[in-house]
């Protein structure tokens, strides 16, 4: 009902929407628009490594010539459907996982005493402030056949051997969990912390049992956090590269990783492309319902 | 029945911390082994921190990531307020919708995506315009403000969303112009939020390895790139001084903004006494006439 | 309902003046929110010293027309003048009026003195000047020592006196409060009603008010604006509006009303007679009505302008038989719920002039209405 800026100053208006609407434009969307060209083209030697897709040939000819040859390639080469299907369950599981890890605590954070909260909330976020890459890194002391944790079990007995642990899929679930957590956590704290606990006492007071109340009650209401945490985990872990490289088997198929092999070891920039391309459909649902999410959740903004 | 909920709530929390921090103290624990085998506790020393003072590489690569990061986030701030005043302030327009999506896309997109689509803009466009001249600093930055700059509208969209719209109508209603409202009234208000986004920038931009890898040029390694390249080759002990070094600069500002913190929750306290010994007061002046 | 203090003075009655110039003209201003048409149409003359109060219940269009005398929403058509000038394009930042906001919207991040002088600042004043008026402002409403607080640290009442002083410092020539005392508790309001009075009083400016509190709108106002659906239904004093409505919407928005539907059966220039299916008798109401005869009409009884008795009354018209429903006992006065013989519930108020009465009238009993012939008003719409 009251966007004032909206016909007072005019012009700075539009210069305050144009420069961040420009930049976005020219760095995140056109890079998409030329992705999709050179997923169409060639790979050749040279500089930069792929043919253009428009050429004169002289006689006010101009021929665009559209490979489709890396999209072919997608489907006939296992590898890209066998890294695709492999990325998206493994972003699947960790998900779950991260699910079913995250809910109890932020669960638990949110019914805590208020003063407490912000601290606890404060924990959880902190190891976001260091180097992500460093705390997957500490894994690999962890699960090495002779580090940490194969230690601990040998020194309790519970194995005889060390057990492989680092470079098996385990290790990449783990990783991408360990991560991923704090995202998980967030939007579903932030949902709970909001919820009316008076509910659960009318609920109780008409008879539910605490986890009736519970399965009726928070689970239902909270949806809304767990969806969006779900996605918040889940968009980025299918494109996942430095987990799997670190602690995954060599040979483990994920299409980050995948990408990344064709692009920097294979340097054929046009069926990374297409990988990119292909990827980038398997993620335009979840995103764009991502996206619904957040602007719910920014509310308040079309009144 | 309480109790047992609270020693679920307790075990959980314990499980839960225990899971995300126990990585973290290795790490520390483990760069004040003497021994190279990082697992294996050789005795306690301070030599790789030693090592780390004369790695040349890791030192060029924190001092260039740094710069890079404060960079940035500095501009990915800039570009983020403006994009969050659009999303919270403008109200519906054409193309809010795709603005919108455009800085909610990075948050999720996955980075392998978002550094080899910059890569292909940067090829094209120095084929085309000759700018930016191969690939270095600039374009490391300009991808960076550009993955960062998602986080601060978020950040700063839903700090405008929360603040009521009426004290900047209060402002225009008292003679002030848009853009004076803007610099007197909306920025001091969401200044905090503006603090915390530019860390979560900076932060991010430190951090990030992919987007980088991708877009970086021969000699501008940056810290994540060279830690990645050692890393992969196993566990090296200098790595973990230096995480525990930044371990510790996180930890000591987070200390330092957990002590402000108590002393603002402090005088809110005494001004909340404030305000309700002001009540008394007035309703005292009120029964007496 | 409150006495108005102004009962009391001298009378101030500019619109019953022909030769008087309105301050606020507003020209047949109409508001759209796309299809939503939140302002239809309204015309208003306000006059200079005036409390124009704008009444209605939320969502009726009255804060859009505030809005618009702030310059905060640009009419769809329609101009508004204030002092002879057209505002319909002027930005609020140049208007000569000031608002009061509901949220009170102080900044949190200025002292009560900087808040103050906010305004007088943007104006480019020089320092002494901003000084002296910020200074003689916050002593007139009494928050001198609190000058150097930070809004935080202030009560609601106090907030809400920073918020007045910061909007009358600019000596606006309009002052608009968007519901001025809906966040105080209900002792200081009573106390900051009067207050608020004695301030336009002294300062002489025009207040427009946005309120949904009808106890509030008869306190404060010269006159009421009643607003529904984005038109105005009717203008008048408070007593006017209260005694002369002019509709059926009028008279159940005002205070409580019963309200008997029936046909003209007599219509003469000095007085009518209708007939009504729930009463025995027919209501006689000493003036005339315009419209035409066998006309469905509704006659409007305010609950204590009809006694009860036990005996019947020995006459023609104005009277009716019930049932005692409910009784509840307010101390000032009783509310009776009575069942008629059709069916149709009246409500009737009594004072309660003595302590104890013995034999008073209570439930199931049977009594007799009866009002006198100046007592119901006739509405046609």
């Amino acid at each position: 009902m009251k966007p004032l800026l909206k016909r007072l100053g005019l012009q700075g208006r539009t210069a305050v929407t144009a420069v961040p609407y420009l930049w976005l434009l020219l760095f995140f969307l056109i890079p998409f628009v030329i992705v999709l060209k050179i997923s169409f083209s060639t790979s050749q030697i040279a500089m930069p490594p792929y043919e253009p897709l428009l050429q004169w040939t002289g006689d006010k000819v101009m021929q665009i010539k559209l490979n489709l040859g890396n999209f072919a390639f997608l489907v006939e080469d296992d590898l890209y459907w066998k890294a695709y299907l492999n990325s998206i369950w493994v972003a699947s599981v960790s998900t779950f996982f991260c699910l079913l890890l995250g809910y109890p605590i932020a669960y638990a954070i949110a019914r805590s005493n208020p003063s407490a909260r912000n601290i606890l909330m404060l924990l959880i976020v902190l190891p976001f402030w260091t180097s992500f890459l460093l705390r997957v890194y500490a894994w690999i002391g962890i699960l090495k056949n002779n580090g940490l944790l194969n230690n601990f079990l040998l020194w309790i007995g519970a194995i005889e051997q060390p057990i492989q642990m680092l470079q098996t899929d385990f290790a990449v679930y783990v990783g991408i969990v360990y991560s991923y957590l704090p995202f998980m956590i967030l939007p579903l704290y932030a949902n709970l912390v909001k919820m009316d606990l008076t509910l659960l006492e009318a609920a109780a007071d008409l008879g539910c049992k605490p986890w009736q109340g519970f399965l009726k009650v928070t689970l239902p209401l909270s949806l809304p956090g767990i969806r969006a945490g779900c996605l918040l985990v889940f968009i980025p872990a299918v494109g996942e590269f430095v987990i799997p490289s670190l602690l995954g088997d060599p040979g483990m198929l994920m299409i980050g990783k995948v990408l990344w092999t064709e692009f920097f070891n294979n340097r054929d920039w046009p069926v990374a492309s297409a990988v990119a391309i292909v990827l980038l459909l398997f993620l335009v649902v979840p995103m764009m319902y991502f996206q619904r999410a957040q602007d719910a959740e920014a509310g308040g903004v079309h009144r | 029945m309480n109790q047992g909920r609270n020693l679920f709530r307790t075990l959980v929390l314990i499980l839960g911390f225990a899971f995300l921090y126990i990585p973290i103290v290795s790490l520390i624990v483990y760069s004040f082994n003497s021994s190279r085998l990082v697992t294996v506790w050789g005795g306690f020393s301070t030599k790789w921190y030693g090592a780390l003072l004369h790695n040349d590489q890791i030192l060029n690569a924190a001092f260039l990531s740094l710069k890079i990061a404060a960079i940035s986030a500095t501009l990915a701030v800039v570009l983020g307020t403006l994009a969050g005043l659009v999303l919270a302030r403008f109200g519906p327009f054409k193309g809010r919708t795709l603005l919108s999506g455009l800085t909610t896309a990075p948050l999720v997109m996955p980075e392998v995506i978002t550094g080899l689509s910059l890569l292909l803009l940067f090829v094209t466009m120095e084929q085309i315009i000759g700018w930016p001249a191969g690939r270095g600093m600039t374009t490391i930055v300009i991808s960076h403000i550009t993955l960062t700059m998602a986080f601060v509208t978020v950040v700063v969209q839903s700090r405008l969303s929360q603040m009521d719209d009426s004290l900047e109508e209060a402002a225009m209603d008292l003679g002030a112009r848009p853009h004076k409202v803007f610099f007197l009234i909306t920025l001091p208000i969401i200044a905090p939020a503006l603090m915390s986004g530019w860390l979560l920038a900076f932060t991010l931009s430190l951090d990030d390895l992919v987007i980088t890898s991708f877009v970086a040029g021969p000699g501008s390694s940056t810290l994540p790139m060279v830690i990645f390249s050692k890393v992969r080759l196993g566990v090296s002990p200098d790595i973990n001084a230096l995480a525990t070094i930044l371990v510790a600069i996180v930890a000591v500002g987070v200390a330092i903004t957990g002590i402000m913190m108590a002393r603002q929750q402090q005088q809110r306290e005494r001004d909340a006494q404030m305000a309700l010994a002001a009540n008394q007061q007035m309703i005292e002046s009120v029964k007496k006439g | 309902m409150a006495t108005s203090p102004r009962a009391t003075q001298q009378k101030f009655e500019p619109w019953t003046d022909p030769h008087a110039k309105p301050y606020v003209r507003i020209e047949k201003v109409t508001k759209k929110f796309g299809d939503f048409i939140a302002v239809d149409d309204v015309s208003l003359s306000i006059y200079k010293k005036e409390i124009f109060c704008l009444l209605g219940a939320s969502g009726c269009g009255k804060t859009t027309l505030l809005r618009m005398l702030a310059g905060f929403e640009r009419s769809t058509s329609g101009r508004i003048f204030i002092d002879g000038v057209d505002m319909t394009s002027i930005p609020p930042y140049e208007r000569p009026v000031n608002m009061m906001f509901q949220s009170y919207a102080i900044f949190p991040h200025m002292t009560v003195e900087q808040n103050v002088a906010f305004g007088l600042k943007q104006e480019r004043l020089s320092k002494d000047e901003i000084g002296s008026r910020v200074n003689d402002m916050l002593n007139l409403v009494k928050l001198g020592q609190f000058a150097k607080r930070k809004p935080h640290q202030l009560s609601g009442g106090q907030r809400q006196r920073v918020a007045l002083a910061r909007s009358l410092v600019k000596k606006p020539k309009l002052l608009l409060l968007d519901e001025p005392l809906a966040a105080l508790d209900k002792k200081l309001r009573e106390h900051t009603q009067f207050e608020l009075i004695n301030i336009q009083e002294t300062l002489g400016v025009t207040f427009v008010v946005v309120t949904h509190d009808q106890e509030e709108a008869m306190t404060l106002s010269t006159r009421i604006g009643l607003m529904n659906h984005g038109e105005i239904v009717q203008v008048g004093t408070p007593s006017e509006i209260y005694e002369y409505p002019n509709s059926r919407f009028v008279s159940e928005f005002i205070g409580s009303v019963n309200m008997f539907e029936g046909r003209l059966v007599e219509d003469e220039p000095s007085y009518v007679r209708i007939g009504c299916d729930d009463l025995e008798a027919p209501i006689y109401v000493n003036h005339g009505v315009s419209s035409a005869p066998g006309a469905t009409v509704w006659a409007a009884i305010r609950p204590e302008k009809i006694t009860i008795s036990r005996d019947k009354p020995d006459v023609a018209d104005n009277w009716a038989s019930a049932v005692v429903r409910d009784i509840a006992y307010m101390g000032d006065m009783s509310i009776y719920l009575l069942r008629l013989d059709s069916g149709k519930v009246v409500r009737v108020t009594q004072p309660n002039i003595y302590r104890h009465a013995e034999d008073r009238i209570t439930w199931e009993e049977r009594v007799y209405l009866q009002w006198y012939p100046e007592s119901p008003v006739v509405v046609t719409k």
